[in-house]
């Protein structure tokens, strides 16, 4: 199982292994051909990191810190380390990319951004960097996320974004996405979209998996001052289409005695009809300009996915992770919405720690690992819960 | 000489009517086909619905998914083409959609009962060059179907020439930035100098031009450009909340092309 060539690299048209590429039509062709072939030299120049650097540490509040979660490590019988990424600010991981990314849009000429987001943390990250740099901002959110991330909607627009609403199919993430797309055709030209995970044609995933790196490059350098080695036995971290796991992973994919957690949504079970496992349910085609997993009827039509989370439920996910799926250099775990729940309120008692939905499926596996005493775990902590306080407080009886 | 060189070869000012397939109801494939073919459409686009319609604004993104509510697949979809070449014997008839459903049909295949039931070429907005001269273009040729690219007013003259070079049908000129049944149209100089800049090319191909044409005065000024145009949302329009959608389609295309 030791790589030959290094699993964070795709190749040159954005394969890992068979998932990836660029599968877009005409009409994106040459936004997303620009893209690809100036984001490494950009991100390469001196003045670009240097501006880069400053943000992440003055801006974002980098690094963040490692903690260790002794209540929990007690709990678990194993040594359990929190990455607190719900302490950057905007209250998750999101920042981490969109900081970069503004970044690059910057030096590409662009004067108008575009994104689209689920939970809503993406959403008020580009809102963010685009009120910081003076961008206008379109943030599409699917219907039925408005009504269950109101919070963070407020936030966007407080922010000067304007969010517009995806009417289409299951009016969640992937119909956001579909309709940030579209934007991006109509607008040719003058705008960039940055995509908040690691989805979408060639060079995003790769793009976005950069910019989170930031994540596990701290993590080792914390781990040898916390622990003497650099190398954990665990990483665990939550998927829907996942950035904040292949930031988490990103620095550890080639080191083999790391395994590589990677904690799916299964809903209300992942048979029951109502889930977005889709490293489980999902069968290899295209969604989004990417070939990748993707749940799907027999005919190719995409599937709606359920996720009482609204940041886990894409019906696919990122190719890397497929890939990485795929070869079994990581591990899949679904965990339900009742169990993530319940995670919520172990957390919130154990640690003082209120995490993200999200976020809690990843420690909802803590239980699931088979992890000793002697290993170290460590959880991408990538999102704070309060704009899930509206969820928490309807599902009370599941929480206490 | 096949039907597509011979619609081009024989006729001006070509009308190319895109459809999708179940719309607006699921058996509506056929009659809708030879309703527009008698009124006057030189060449027929059938549209394989998708859930994620990328490429397409709300009126076939709506009837796409009415069509698969309606049941419509490509296997059903093969089905009815059975009666293709019965009910419209030397139109030019393409097949377009997006690669995912293709691509779980499986390619082969799907090329094969394309051909079958008499089907010209096939038209799939993400199905990227580089992909299909890599994977795709052997299959195609083996069964005889022509491939169509969009052409847009960001593509290089470059690319423009590679993929006339690989086209054998016509090449599809993506009117302005937008997605399909676009109002947002560029202003009228624009316009003509990307339809004149892609003219001076002097391809081997013919171009039609589509995305936003919706009336007889579009397609008027879209011939000046080309040799024709393509309407879609459009007719789709047309047919929506009507008892007889073949009658209506037949009067739409009328209203086209009428002197």
């Amino acid at each position: 199982m030791t790589p030959t060539i290094s699993y964070q690299k795709p190749t040159a048209r954005g394969y890992y292994g068979q998932f990836g590429g660029a599968f877009v039509p005409e009409m994106l062709y040459p936004n997303v051909e620009e893209l690809r072939t100036q984001y490494l030299e950009i991100m390469a120049e001196p003045d670009f990191q240097i501006e880069m650097q400053a943000l992440l540490r003055d801006y974002v509040g980098r690094p963040t810190p490692l903690f260790e979660a002794k209540r929990l490590s007690a709990k678990y019988n194993t040594r359990i380390f929190l990455k607190r990424e719900d302490l950057c600010h905007t209250g998750a991981h999101k920042i981490n990319n969109t900081v970069g990314q503004i970044l690059l849009a910057k030096r590409l000429g662009k004067t108008r951004i575009i994104a689209e987001t689920g939970a809503g943390q993406h959403g008020v990250a580009t809102a963010t960097v685009c009120a910081l740099m003076g961008l206008p901002c379109v943030v599409y959110m699917g219907a039925v996320d408005i009504e269950r991330q109101a919070p963070n909607v407020a936030r966007m627009r407080l922010l000067g974004a304007e969010v517009r609403r995806a009417e289409s199919g299951s009016q969640t993430l992937k119909d956001a996405t579909n309709e940030a797309i579209r934007d991006w055709i109509a607008n040719p030209v003058d705008t960039h979209y940055i995509i908040g995970s690691v989805v979408g044609p060639h060079p995003y995933p790769d793009l976005v998996a950069r910019l989170q790196a930031v994540i596990s490059e701290e993590m080792r350098k914390q781990l040898l001052e916390k622990t003497g080695s650099e190398l954990p036995d665990f990483v665990v971290a939550c998927v829907g289409g996942g950035s904040n796991a292949a930031g988490a992973f990103y620095h550890f994919l080639d080191e083999p005695s790391v395994r590589l957690i990677a904690v799916e949504a299964a809903g209300h079970g992942i048979n029951s009809g109502h889930s977005a496992a889709t490293s489980v349910l999902g069968t290899p085609g295209i969604i989004h300009g990417s070939r990748t997993l993707l749940m799907q009827d027999e005919h190719g039509q995409i599937t709606e996915p359920y996720s009482l989370s609204a940041g886990l439920d894409y019906p696919g996910i990122g190719p890397l992770h497929a890939y990485l799926g795929e070869v079994g250099r990581s591990e899949f775990i679904a965990i339900t919405d009742d169990d993530a729940l319940a995670a919520v309120s172990e957390c919130s008692r154990l640690e003082g720690i209120i995490p993200a939905l999200e976020t809690a499926h990843a420690l909802a596996a803590l239980g699931q690992l088979g992890a000793g005493p002697d290993d170290i775990v460590v959880v991408n902590l990538s999102g704070r819960g309060d704009k899930d306080l509206d969820t928490y407080l309807k599902n009370m009886d599941k929480l206490i | 000489m096949n039907r597509i060189a011979n619609a081009f070869a024989s006729k001006t000012n070509l009308l190319n009517t895109y459809f999708t397939a179940g719309y607006p109801s699921l058996h509506d494939t056929i009659p809708l086909a030879k309703a527009l073919v008698e009124a006057g459409a030189d060449i027929l686009e059938i549209g394989m619905p998708f859930s994620d319609p990328l490429a397409d604004g709300p009126v076939i993104q709506g009837s796409s998914s009415v069509a698969l509510a309606n049941g419509m697949s490509i296997p059903v979809l093969f089905e009815q083409l059975q009666g293709l070449r019965a009910a419209v014997p030397e139109t030019p008839v393409f097949l377009m959609g997006y690669l995912n459903p293709v691509m779980q049909f499986g390619v082969e295949e799907f090329c094969r009962q394309a051909a079958a039931v008499g089907v010209d070429g096939v038209i799939l907005p993400d199905l990227p060059l580089a992909e299909y001269e890599e994977f795709y273009l052997e299959t195609f040729k083996k069964h005889g179907l022509k491939a169509v690219f969009l052409i847009t007013p960001q593509t290089s003259a470059d690319r423009i020439r590679h993929l006339d070079s690989l086209s054998d049908a016509f090449l599809y000129l993506v009117s302005g930035p937008g997605t399909t049944g676009g109002t947002t149209q560029p202003d009228a100089v624009t316009q003509a100098q990307y339809f004149e800049r892609i003219a001076a090319l002097k391809l081997r191909n013919p171009r039609l031009i589509g995305f936003g044409i919706a009336d007889k005065a579009g397609f008027d000024a879209a011939c000046q450009h080309a040799e024709g145009a393509i309407i879609g949302s459009a007719l789709i329009r047309a047919l929506e909340d009507v008892d007889d959608a073949p009658a209506a389609a037949g009067r739409f295309v009328r209203g086209i092309k009428q002197a």
